[in-house]
């Protein structure tokens, strides 16, 4: 049933360590940030936005094994897409409202 | 190298059973559209959540009132070591033949997902005890709901991880039981994603506000 | 004291005033015609003891082909219903110009209510999931959806939310706020009953459905296309299938949150958009909206693949500029999620938020417009048919472009700020829906009626169905721009301006052919099935075809096709037609997997309504056990060893021979007696 190469099982199991040491640096980088004050308050929103960003990739490279190969194409398509519909949708409800509470 | 192409997210089977990594591939990128619609569900309520942050305290509890930064940080280092050991999981569902180890990193996992909502459960009940309930402002109704979604989808998860023990305890590792797992991994996965975005835009920028 | 607790914790805030007679005698009339309609459906069933073969043989069935039928059976029905309140909506503004009218403001309320509702949530979204639903796989040269069971689940779920929508005819009343349910007016200190509650519940059922069928439609495309099928050399429709998927898949969820939101508003007493308390009500129409524009679009496009489907076919011609046709519907599809805004101009935003999505807006006219010039480009030169699928073609080229370009005017934010919410908007959009999407459907209906049941639909009352529609809503919607820009507002139960009285008695009369056109179309249907053997095309190709599904008898046998077929180019149907392949017997057979019925998604359905019915009356006990109930079926669903079953090779090349010996008997047609006797649905070629 298994062609078991210990060789395959090696690289992914080495993927998820680096996914999951990388993540829990990022997470330590985030939680430092706010914990040691190390960011003037204006930058906050955008280091921590940074930094989730990140992780994020992390954890769709290195645990969901989405990257810029020919066969995932796809996949990668469907999440740039619905990035692109986030955007629209979350940057379209902050502005709008950002702009109605200035007029209120 | 693995020799069978990669079909769809997550860990793929592979050579390991070509029939089911065929099969794999629609139901797999079923599961992961369908991941994609829940996403906006969770950023959309991100952002009415972030609009409440800023109009929506009504005089009541604001984010740096609330936030916990310590019970944030344990909650998100159990969940990230859930994404690990459900990553452990996969591949002693893709490599091992019998199902000792997979029953044994699910348990983990599922014992890892529980603390975590239990200690969310406490910080509820906390903020309850301290009269921030969801029917004193917008703001804290949107953080009960954004939150509360999220417990929602990983007490579904576990319900899930459940049925699926039961299953492999019934047929032992079939294919549908396998696509099952596969599709627990992606959604696991997602949710710790999704996690990311809250203990960023919920708690530590609530702390830092 | 123990007396009440036990009612309320049994029947939640259910009592028997709740139950008709109702306040007038309209309502009342409407409930009994619930019931009595309900009761004689049963009835007849039980008579002509058909129950066992409609259970088995369609409700639970996982067959795209019986699904996309009930689906389009539940949408007549529908639009019975909300044509018939459309009439009392017109009857009402003729005869309430100073005058009070023949029902009251709160009727009239739940009138406008579920009008709008019921047609967008109950008659087009699941007309056109039906006609994707049947026609996708054959085009696609696929047996099926991807997944067959969640396709009936999303089947029920919709069934589900249209008993709902029809149980509030007959027990307490439903929501007065509109198609869109604006807060706060729907909180519940400005709507306290169950009636907000009705319209919640039934519109997440509805939306749960769209979501999971959403998802089957876009995977179906990806992953299930004939060898040789590239996505450019699919049917027009089949692009227009995917980006309607995509859209649905995307834009479901803003109207969870929005509805999800309000609920917790309502039954919990939450703050997300009360007036106190940090309630922000902007923000509901924000994320109504977000749904909302894309959700035009879901019932717009499928119309546009169906445009290019029967305009292509009664030309006589290969369809022009497919590039541009596919290219322009993406971009509609992108530029859907950019423009929701303009539902709410004059919301207090400021002029730059409101410039950009007005520009926006005005963008998007610019790939329908590539279409229309397209789809003449198709009736240049061909040798055009008027059946009655083309007719209704020629009517939405005309009246569509005009409600394009009352759009176009929309978009401006400063003439929007004068007719926003006025009968000129109103107008607009039933100008984009009837021409474009109701009559897509109508067509879609009668091009692949023959197909599906394996006889033509009468012609002479397909025209006259036409000739009244198209009358009618001209004569219905015109007069509504010109009272628009006189100031009519809309949702409005009385006028007191005596300018507006002749054009409200014009649109009456419109509404008036309308009844008529829906009644001429129910009038076709019973005539076709009695004179169904003169009618019959049993070869399965009574237009001359361009794509796959017009390949094989009519109606389809359950696994569609006896092998894939391995597909060369665009309008492969046409091109083995020419070949000379069309009717030649495959090289060998194979035994075909396909799902066997279950009554599981019958059962999920059924539990989903108990549970919908339960929330809006707050019968908790019962809410939790529907609600357990809906899982239990997935869960249960999963424990299920043997799902599918095998259609052994010969059953299916014992049919597939008969169906090649009788086109090989058969003489082809040409066109010109295509809607005769002789048309048994096999088109003459040369080879």
């Amino acid at each position: 049933m298994s062609t078991n190469n210990p060789r395959d099982m090696q690289r992914e199991l080495r993927s998820y360590v680096i996914g999951f040491v990388s993540a829990i640096l990022l997470t330590a980088a985030a939680f430092g940030t706010i914990g040691l004050r190390l960011v003037p308050s204006g930058w906050v929103l955008l280091v921590l936005g940074g930094l989730a960003l990140a992780q994020m990739v992390v954890h769709f490279r290195y645990f969901l094994h989405i990257d810029l190969k020919k066969s995932h194409r796809d996949d990668l398509q469907l999440i740039l897409f619905t990035g692109v519909i986030l955007l629209l949708m979350v940057g379209g409800t902050i502005w709008i409202s950002i702009s109605q509470h200035a007029r209120m | 190298m693995s020799a069978a192409k990669l079909l769809h997210p997550g860990l793929n089977i592979g050579s390991a059973d070509p029939e089911a990594h065929r099969q794999a591939g629609p139901v797999m990128f079923g599961f992961w559209v369908f991941l994609m619609s829940d996403l906006v569900l969770f950023a959309l309520l991100l952002a009415t959540y972030s609009a409440m942050t800023r109009h929506g305290t009504a005089g009541g509890p604001t984010p740096a009132d609330i936030t916990d930064l310590k019970s944030a940080a344990i909650e998100t280092a159990l969940l990230l070591t859930s994404s690990f050991t459900f990553g452990m999981a996969s591949l002693a569902l893709k490599y091992r033949e019998d199902t000792g180890r997979l029953f044994a990193w699910l348990a983990v996992t599922a014992l890892l997902g529980l603390g975590f909502l239990g200690l969310e459960a406490m910080d509820f009940a906390k903020l309850a005890g301290e009269g921030a309930v969801p029917q004193r402002s917008g703001f804290l109704s949107a953080h009960f709901t954004l939150l509360g979604m999220h417990f929602l989808h990983v007490a579904a998860g576990l319900a899930w991880m459940a049925v699926v023990a039961v299953q492999l305890a019934m047929w032992g590792l079939c294919r549908a039981v396998r696509l099952r797992i596969m599709r627990l991994a992606l959604f696991w996965h997602m949710l710790d994603i999704v996690w990311i975005a809250l203990f960023s835009f919920v708690f530590l920028a609530g702390a830092g506000s | 004291m123990s007396h009440l607790d036990w009612t309320d914790l049994l029947f939640g805030q259910l009592r028997l005033s709740d139950f008709p007679p109702k306040g007038n005698m309209i309502a009342t009339f409407a409930a009994m015609l619930v019931v009595v309609a309900a009761l004689l459906t049963a009835g007849l069933i039980t008579w002509y003891g058909k129950w066992r073969a409609l259970w088995s043989e369609w409700l639970t069935s996982l067959d795209h082909k019986k699904i996309g039928i009930m689906y389009i059976v539940i949408a007549f029905v529908m639009l019975s219903r909300a044509v018939i309140e459309a009439a009392l909506i017109r009857t009402q503004q003729a005869f309430a110009v100073n005058a009070a009218g023949v029902v009251g403001a709160d009727h009239f309320g739940q009138l406008f209510t579920t009008h709008g509702s019921v047609m967008i949530f109950f008659m087009a979204m699941p007309f056109l999931s039906g006609v994707i639903n049947y026609v996708l796989p054959l085009q696609i040269g696929a047996r099926d959806l991807v997944f067959p069971f969640m396709n009936a689940v999303g089947l029920w779920l919709t069934a589900a939310g249209a008993a709902l929508l029809m149980a509030s005819l007959v027990i307490g009343e439903f929501s007065t706020g509109g198609w869109s349910g604006y807060p706060p007016f729907t909180e519940l200190a400005y709507s306290p009953g169950e009636g907000v509650d009705y319209w919640i519940w039934a519109v997440t059922l509805s939306s749960l459905g769209s979501t999971l069928t959403g998802i089957n439609f876009a995977v179906t495309i990806y992953k299930k296309r004939a060898p040789g099928m590239d996505l450019f050399r699919m049917p027009l429709f089949c692009w227009t299938a995917l980006c309607t998927a995509i859209l649905m898949i995307f834009a479901m969820p803003p109207l969870t949150v929005a509805t999800g939101l309000l609920a917790l508003d309502r039954y919990a007493g939450f703050h997300f958009f009360t007036n106190a308390l940090g309630g922000d009500m902007m923000n509901y129409a924000n994320l109504f909206w977000l749904f909302g524009h894309p959700e035009v679009y879901i019932l717009i496009l499928p119309a546009f693949g169906i445009w290019s489907e029967v305009i292509s076919t009664f030309s006589g011609k290969r369809l022009y500029g497919y590039s541009s046709l596919v290219f322009a519907t993406m971009a509609i599809a992108v530029l859907s999620f950019t423009v929701w805004l303009h539902h709410f101009f004059t919301m207090g935003q400021g002029a730059n938020v409101n410039a950009a999505f007005g520009i926006a807006t005005m963008t998007i006219g610019i790939p329908t417009g590539v279409k229309v010039y397209d789809w003449l480009l198709t009736m240049y030169r061909g040798r055009i048919r008027l059946a009655a699928p083309m007719l209704f073609a020629i009517t939405f080229l005309l009246c569509f472009v005009i409600g394009g370009l009352t759009g176009i005017i929309l978009a401006n934010p400063s003439v929007d700020f004068a007719v926003h919410n006025s009968l000129f908007l109103v107008a607009h959009f039933h100008n984009m829906l009837i021409p474009g999407t109701l009559f897509g459907m109508i067509a879609a209906y009668m091009f692949w009626f023959p197909k599906a049941f394996g006889y033509r639909l009468d012609e002479r009352w397909g025209v006259i169905a036409w000739g009244l529609w198209s009358a009618g809503f001209l004569l219905a919607f015109m007069p509504l721009y010109a009272l628009g820009l006189m100031g009519a507002m809309r949702r409005t139960a009385q006028f007191f301006e005596p300018a507006y009285q002749a054009w409200l008695y014009a649109a009456w009369a419109g509404a008036g052919l309308i009844f008529c056109g829906l009644a001429a179309l129910f009038i076709q249907l019973w005539a076709s099935i009695r004179k169904r053997a003169m009618l019959a095309v049993p070869l399965g190709d009574p237009w001359d075809g361009h794509s796959l599904e017009w390949w094989g008898p009519a109606p389809p046998p359950e696994w569609n096709f006896p092998v894939i077929p391995k597909v060369k180019e665009t309008e492969a149907f046409m091109r083995m037609k020419r070949e000379g392949t069309a009717y030649e017997e495959p090289d060998s057979y194979e035994d075909i997997e396909m799902p066997r019925n279950t009554a599981i998604p019958v059962v999920i359905g059924a539990a989903g309504f108990v549970a919908a019915f339960a929330l809006t009356w707050h019968i908790w006990w019962a809410a939790l056990a529907g609600v357990l109930a809906m899982w239990g079926g997935v869960i249960w669903r999963s424990f299920e060893t043997a799902p599918n079953e095998i259609i052994p090779a010969q059953e299916v090349s014992e049919r597939w021979n008969a169906f090649l010996a009788a086109a090989r008997k058969a003489q082809g047609i040409g066109r010109r007696d295509e809607t005769t006797a002789a048309n048994r649905g096999l088109a003459e070629h040369q080879t």
